[in-house]
């Protein structure tokens, strides 16, 4: 029983780095109804940042904030020198230029900061939380940041008229556009939030899997399998996906006999697989109701 | 009288294909005007135009501005509220969401509140289902809703694209009645597109009807109606 439950809490534990990743694809998906296969090494790139800024002496929160508002400037940035010009493009153009990103900024990366593997700190400690053994400050701090981070994005989508804006724009561009509502701009700024989520799911994954342009590889399938379970449509569905993958990854890893740690990967495409299968929408993607 | 939208000699393109041959019409501040014509006529296109959602030539004045040129979310914003066909509801948002979309580039807040109250005393079915999703409500009722969500905007042209289509004929006379009175009271200069041209000419003062993208008679609503070769060769009733 205790290993059961030793399991389950590790397994939120590294959900919460899912469900950031998760967070970020929803909000790419959202915008431009892509799934965004770079996301994953532009949070690694955006880690880098902030790993450089501390070494010029930046304290951890100070390359944090700067990190944030960097990988905002960075994503919108992307999306109006790369993306803008493809946005009537056919999808496969686009899948082509995600690859792209991926693979440059993958380079670009090992060109500027090498392939070594470097340790990055936590803001948290990595002492036992709260005198338990089973996961550390740093781990109940990345549960707390995502679950704050999810609490920030409903509000900014559910009351603010900037977010309104945002929602009617990736719903139904034309009409967006009849509102008065410039639906282009709408879209830079779903990439620049994405990748500023993004860059938080970085900064947090480091300490654990350590800093080196290979880190978010893992991550990002596991980032999809959880936005695909919870559904693509809702933010909440993938913070809820990336603890439910994190924790069925452990538990599968733990009692599956021949499982154990390789096979936890097929695992989450499994997963993404079975889900698109059985319901395509996701546990809380958004049923649209329609009378016909 | 001086005309608030001037359209000179416009011309619509899709892709290859020329929709809109030099098409040339006013509308005067305060006025009711139908634009009517057959199926494939460039109704839809005219409108279409006037805010840039396809590719034209020619000149479209506004209140002296030119339209030429300025994006679709611009000429909305100088106060042009275009209600399209199919009524271009956010299906999966509240009622009460489409109709802050619709006042989404104001900034007066209190007034936006006390609008969407407005709104609720001329259509008070929306008021009942305000939480609801758009996209469950009838037919009338998103057509009532595109024309609120048209009206957040306090527009000083409003263009509707075939309000009547797909509603039974007792919602479409509730409608149109309720388009005369906002063309009174709120001073909304109105342009309207129909198929039901024996509604629509009851309803405008002004009329246009055009035929494969050109205009083939203007004039008087009344005198329109009142022309029985006009209204057998064009209209069709």
């Amino acid at each position: 029983m205790e290993l059961f439950t030793n399991q389950v809490l590790a397994g939120i534990a590294t959900g919460a780095i899912y469900a950031c990743m998760a967070l970020a694809v929803v909000m790419i998906y959202q915008a431009i109804d892509h799934l965004n296969f770079a996301q994953g090494e532009m949070a690694m790139f955006s880690t880098f940042i902030s790993w450089q800024l501390m070494q010029w002496g930046v304290p951890y929160w100070g390359a944090f904030i700067l990190t944030l508002a960097l990988s905002f400037a960075g994503g919108i940035l992307i999306e109006r020198l790369l993306f803008k010009p493809l946005a009537k493009a056919p999808v496969l153009t686009n899948v082509a230029g995600f690859i792209a990103l991926f693979a440059i900024v993958n380079s670009v990366a090992g060109l500027i900061w090498d392939f070594t593997i470097k340790q990055y700190p936590t803001p948290f400690g990595s002492s036992p939380f709260l005198g338990s053994q089973l996961i550390s400050t740093h781990q109940a701090g990345m549960i707390g940041v995502t679950i704050l981070l999810l609490i920030l994005l409903f509000i900014f989508f559910q009351y603010t008229r900037m977010g309104l804006a945002m929602r009617a724009a990736a719903s139904l561009p034309e009409s967006a556009r009849l509102v008065g509502i410039n639906t282009s701009w709408m879209i830079a700024l779903g990439w620049g939030m994405a990748t500023a989520i993004g860059s938080i799911a970085g900064m947090l994954i480091a300490p654990v899997v350590f800093l080196e342009p290979n880190m978010m590889g893992g991550v990002l399938i596991y980032g999809f399998a959880a936005a695909v379970l919870g559904g693509l449509t809702s933010p909440l569905g993938a913070v809820i996906g990336g603890f439910l993958v994190g924790v069925f990854e452990n538990l599968a890893g733990t009692y599956i006999p021949g499982v154990g740690n390789e096979l936890k990967l097929p695992i989450a495409l499994a997963l993404i697989i079975t889900v698109l299968v059985v319901k395509p929408a996701g546990l809380f993607g958004r049923p649209i109701v329609k009378r016909v | 009288m001086t005309a608030m939208l001037n359209v000179k000699d416009l011309r619509a393109y899709y892709g290859q294909v020329q929709a809109l041959h030099g098409l040339s019409f006013a509308l005067n501040e305060g006025s009711l005007t139908t634009l009517l014509g057959a199926n494939g006529a460039g109704k839809t296109t005219t409108l279409r135009a006037i805010c840039n959602m396809v590719r034209s030539t020619g000149a479209i004045e506004f209140e002296g501005k030119p339209l030429t040129g300025r994006s679709t979310e611009n000429v909305v914003r100088l106060g042009i509220a275009h209600v399209p066909q199919g009524r271009g509801t956010f299906t999966t948002m509240t009622v009460e969401e489409n109709l802050q979309l619709g006042a989404i580039t104001r900034k007066d807040s209190a007034a936006i509140v006390s609008d969407i109250e407005r709104m609720y005393s001329h259509f008070p079915v929306l008021k009942e289902r305000h939480t609801q999703q758009a996209g469950t409500l009838s037919g009338g009722e998103q057509q009532m809703l595109a024309v609120a969500r048209a009206l957040m905007l306090r527009p000083r042209l409003m263009l509707l694209d075939e309000p009547s289509f797909g509603l039974a004929p007792l919602i479409v006379r509730d409608l149109f009645k309720i388009l005369g009175k906002i063309n009174r009271e709120d001073k909304v200069t109105i342009l309207v597109v129909e198929q039901n041209a024996q509604l629509a000419l009851e309803l405008a003062d002004q009329a246009y009807v055009i035929e494969t993208g050109r205009i083939v008679m203007s004039g008087d609503a009344k005198d329109i109606a009142n022309n029985e070769d006009v209204r057998k060769s064009y209209l069709g009733y």
